[in-house]
């Protein structure tokens, strides 16, 4: 099975390098950009067929280590 | 009075915190590798600066969890002192030793330089030989050392009276919030910093405002133990 993993900084948690890539986009004449955030994506390769234990396990990894969820919110997804 | 100075691989403040304390308070000191499993010996616990695990996934994210860690959990609940300066404070951030964490310093910059700190709590056991609101020199050197918490974590911070340390207004050179260089547990006994006092104990590299932070310490392990204070 395959998690997909994807950590973003909260919303209301100011965001420097997105603002720096909004700013780079703006000056690159790509007006339109509103809000930029950066985030992480993560690819796991889990040895188990069992969907719900799968959820479990991913759910605490995000919690210990993958996100601090002091700055950051985490979603996942499972495929096979 | 004896120190550990914890080696993560990255760490690279280790032996500058180790010189700092052989020579400002001349107390033994130990290196202790991140594998350690027994820090009972140790009456204060530096976690030093550097680049532990290559800040891979976050700064300290990593680290926070080297079997070490669980040993300087248990010296903060029994009493001990914990000093983290710099990654050391982001390390301890993570392990949820101290509260909020830090970010990317909104300027995005890695900022090297002499910083003016504003000593916002003296009756700490890092600070006692300073003066309440004393601003001292203590260089900082990060690219994240933005300090976050939420509001309500930081009423909670000037309620308890952890902020220990901030830049003096209009000098914050990273973003943090509350102009924070450093906070403690609310117990007061772990301690965090972004600003580096061991790189200031001598006036040769440019201050020695960062002595009196390591003989606040022993002059605190001192009247804790009841021992005879000598100069």
């Amino acid at each position: 099975m395959k998690a997909t993993v994807y950590v973003t900084i909260k919303q209301n948690v100011l965001d420097p390098q997105g603002s720096a890539v909004q700013g780079a986009l703006h000056s690159m004449g790509f007006a339109e950009v509103g809000k930029v955030r950066i985030g992480k994506y993560l690819e796991l390769e889990l040895d188990t067929t069992d969907r719900s234990e799968a959820e479990t396990r991913i759910t605490a990894m995000c919690e210990k280590l993958l996100a601090n969820t002091v700055i950051e919110d985490y979603r996942f997804e499972l495929e096979g | 009075m004896k120190f550990a100075v914890l080696v993560f691989p990255g760490s690279n403040c280790d032996i500058d915190c180790y010189k700092a304390v052989e020579d400002t308070i001349g107390q033994p000191v130990d290196f202790v590798w991140h594998t350690a499993t027994d820090l009972s010996a140790y009456d204060c616990i530096l976690v030093p600066g550097g680049f532990s695990y290559g800040d891979y996934l976050r700064c300290g994210a990593i680290a926070r969890f080297a079997p070490v860690m669980n040993e300087v959990r248990k010296a903060a609940e029994a009493g001990k002192y914990v000093l983290g300066i710099c990654n050391g404070f982001q390390i301890l951030t993570e392990a949820g030793l101290l509260p909020g964490a830090l970010l990317r310093n909104n300027n995005m910059k890695f900022r090297c330089h002499s910083a003016l700190l504003e000593v916002v709590n003296n009756k700490t056991a890092f600070t006692n030989q300073y003066s309440a609101g004393e601003v001292i020199d203590i260089p900082i050197a990060h690219g994240e050392g933005n300090y976050y918490c939420d509001d309500a974590t930081l009423e909670q911070l000037k309620a308890n009276n952890q902020i220990v340390f901030r830049y003096v207004a209009g000098n914050n050179p990273n973003g943090s919030v509350a102009d924070i260089a450093g906070v403690s547990n609310e117990r007061g006994n772990v301690v965090g910093m972004m600003p580096h006092p061991e790189r200031a104990i001598d006036q040769i590299l440019g201050s020695e405002d960062g002595k009196r932070m390591f003989t606040s310490i022993l002059n605190a392990w001192r009247e804790q133990h009841g021992a005879a204070v000598n100069g």
